[in-house]
């Protein structure tokens, strides 16, 4: 298996750079002592420290963390449970085929059409209720709504490896449906659901575009803070942020890579 | 499942029938609340903002816009036309042009991406097992980087007095001084670096299970390079790389942020236009025309993709031992 061939190798090592490249580059000048221009000053960790001053970039923190957590917990749990209800209960092929369309839609659907469909969903919503004015709500209830199929499918394809014998135990042990799902099911698909909890985490934070659309004033998350300061320019601070953004990042995939070892 | 209900239908009973699920003797009526109970909610939440807004997409799309941006209930197909080049003030093609360059810098990227995801998956697929996460991870990393920091980045790496920009003023293919976006080139480099995880990842699942032996059995046959890749490595890479294609082209063609940053108005893909529509210009019935537009060329992408995958399984089955 060893690789013999240099031009493989220097394609891939092409690849990697250009990855690379501009994330390292934004990580120099985050450090760099120069306001404007991009000549070299000297190291400073000034921005860093600026970046703990700025109120509207910690909010934005804030903001993508309370989000990012709030649409997680719904989304898992409504996720499960959409991936148990369809599981444990006898539907018919037609039905099958209706969850199947209804939970793969976000999946294969363009970022752009969820966040429209959603800009219109909240539109006729607002003739209902002013709290589909846009802002955290709208923005938590536009990102649960692309977590949820994602949470389900990967349940599922948890509750698929799991075999009937281990419930036919427990039923034969005089275990209630509540015991069964609290000492039985639940713990057998903890790591699906753990898994798919993650996956809803880690969207949450990637997504810019159902965010913009679906955010208000008082509801800028990071992403969109980054997109929204690019028009009036680059400045170090934002390099400062971005590279925060990255290692954090990096951090969540270590962490992931070590939790799915333990499983 | 439904090969687990044994039905125990009792003829003397006129009681409902229970039946044997999963080791539990319950009647099918509870077992159905039981689901539902489950399933309704998140499915009326899918159902509600997502599902059915979406296919209503297909019927403002012949509403017109009213003056203050409003949706008038006047059915006819001008959105329609205007999609194809009607437009209010004579014919023009700017918007197929759109949907033109949509797919072609979606093919473009997509091929680019097929081009050195084969190479990365295959180094990484050599490294000692060690290693290997290593080398991974450097693939997983930028799949997980939100994409306005990564193409905020670029904006950085091409602007003007930085290394890239001064080889390309001093080549003399820009001015001296002046950045290297917007450019259809500033586009492809974000495009491209954008969706490589997107191709890799799912590429790397196949090429890790390779089996090498048909490689080896191939120049043994003095099977050229090209020989070796179409009939020993296609085939087997083929459900990795079928999913790559399906999840790099898909979003490439929609792609909004990568544009809007690093290509300005020359470079607008539907999903600006789809933007645009929503928020500066208000006009919700073109902006559903295109967003169906949109969906046809998503079902269509996909149904393509998967045609092809059963025509190159059989060639796996074969070629299998």
């Amino acid at each position: 298996m060893e690789n013999k061939r240099p031009l493989i190798a220097l394609t891939a090592i092409f690849s990697l750079v250009l990855l690379y490249i501009p994330s390292v580059a934004v990580a120099v000048f985050s450090v760099n002592k120069a306001r404007y221009g991009l000549a070299w000053r000297g190291f400073t960790l000034d921005w860093y420290m600026k970046l703990f001053e700025n109120e509207y970039i910690l909010n934005a923190a804030l903001n993508s963390l309370i989000l990012a957590v709030i649409s997680t917990l719904v989304a898992t749990v409504l996720g499960t449970a959409l991936a148990l209800g369809i599981d444990r209960s006898p539907w018919s092929g037609s039905f099958h085929r209706f969850f199947d369309l209804v939970i793969n839609l976000p999946v294969v659907v363009p970022d752009i059409i969820m966040a429209v469909a959603l800009t219109l969903a909240f539109n006729v919503l607002r003739m209902v209720s002013s709290a589909f004015d846009l802002g955290m709500t709208t923005l938590i209830i536009g990102h649960i709504t692309f977590q949820i199929s994602f949470v389900t499918l990967v349940v599922r394809s948890r509750l698929a490896s799991l075999n009937k014998e281990t419930d036919e135990a427990a039923r034969d042990l005089f275990a209630s449906s509540f015991y069964l799902f609290r000492r039985v099911t639940l713990p057998l698909i903890m790591p699906g659901v753990l898994a798919g909890a993650m996956l809803a985490f880690t969207l949450s934070l990637d997504d810019f575009i159902i965010s913009f659309f679906t955010h208000g004033p008082d509801s800028v998350t990071l992403p969109i803070f980054i997109f929204a300061s690019l028009k009036r320019g680059l400045t170090p601070e934002i390099h400062a942020l971005s590279t925060v953004m990255l290692l954090f990042t990096v951090v969540l995939v270590v962490l992931a890579e070590r939790l799915a070892r333990r499983f | 499942m439904d090969d687990e209900k044994t039905t125990n239908k009792n003829p003397a009973n006129k009681k409902p029938a229970m039946i044997s699920w999963r080791g539990d003797v319950t009647k099918l009526s509870s077992l159905r609340l039981k689901g539902f109970a489950l399933a309704a909610p998140p499915m009326l939440w899918l159902l509600f903002l997502l599902t059915i807004p979406c296919i209503s997409f297909i019927f403002i799309a012949l509403a017109q816009r009213g003056e203050y941006g409003d949706v008038v209930w006047n059915f006819s197909a001008h959105n329609l036309k205007r999609l194809i080049g009607f437009g209010s003030f004579g014919w023009s093609i700017d918007y197929l042009k759109i949907l033109g360059r949509s797919l072609l810098v979606a093919l473009v990227t997509t091929v680019a991406c097929v081009a050195l995801a084969y190479p990365l998956t295959f180094h990484v697929a050599t490294r000692p097992r060690k290693s290997r996460v290593f080398w991974l991870t450097l693939i997983i990393v930028p799949f997980w980087t939100n994409v306005v920091v990564r193409t905020y980045a670029w904006l950085l790496v091409l602007g003007p007095n930085l290394p890239p920009a001064k080889l390309a003023a001093w080549v003399g293919l820009i001015p001296a001084g002046t950045a290297l976006y917007p450019s259809s080139m500033a586009v492809y480099l974000g495009m491209i670096t954008t969706f490589l995880p997107f191709m890799a990842l799912p590429l790397y699942a196949s090429v890790e299970r390779l089996n090498w032996d048909l490689l080896e059995a191939a120049k043994d046959l003095y099977a050229s390079r090209w020989q070796v890749f179409r009939q020993a490595i296609l085939p087997q890479t083929w459900p990795g790389l079928s999913v790559g294609i399906i999840v790099t082209f898909v979003p490439a063609m929609a792609m909004f942020v990568v544009t809007d940053i690093l290509g300005g108005a020359k470079y607008m893909l539907i999903g600006n236009l789809i933007q645009q529509q929503f928020s500066q210009a208000r006009d919700w019935p073109f902006g559903a025309a295109l967003s169906v537009a949109l969906m046809v060329m998503t079902l269509i992408s996909l149904s393509v993709f998967r045609r092809r995958k059963i025509n190159l399984d059989q060639n796996i089955n074969l070629d299998q031992n």
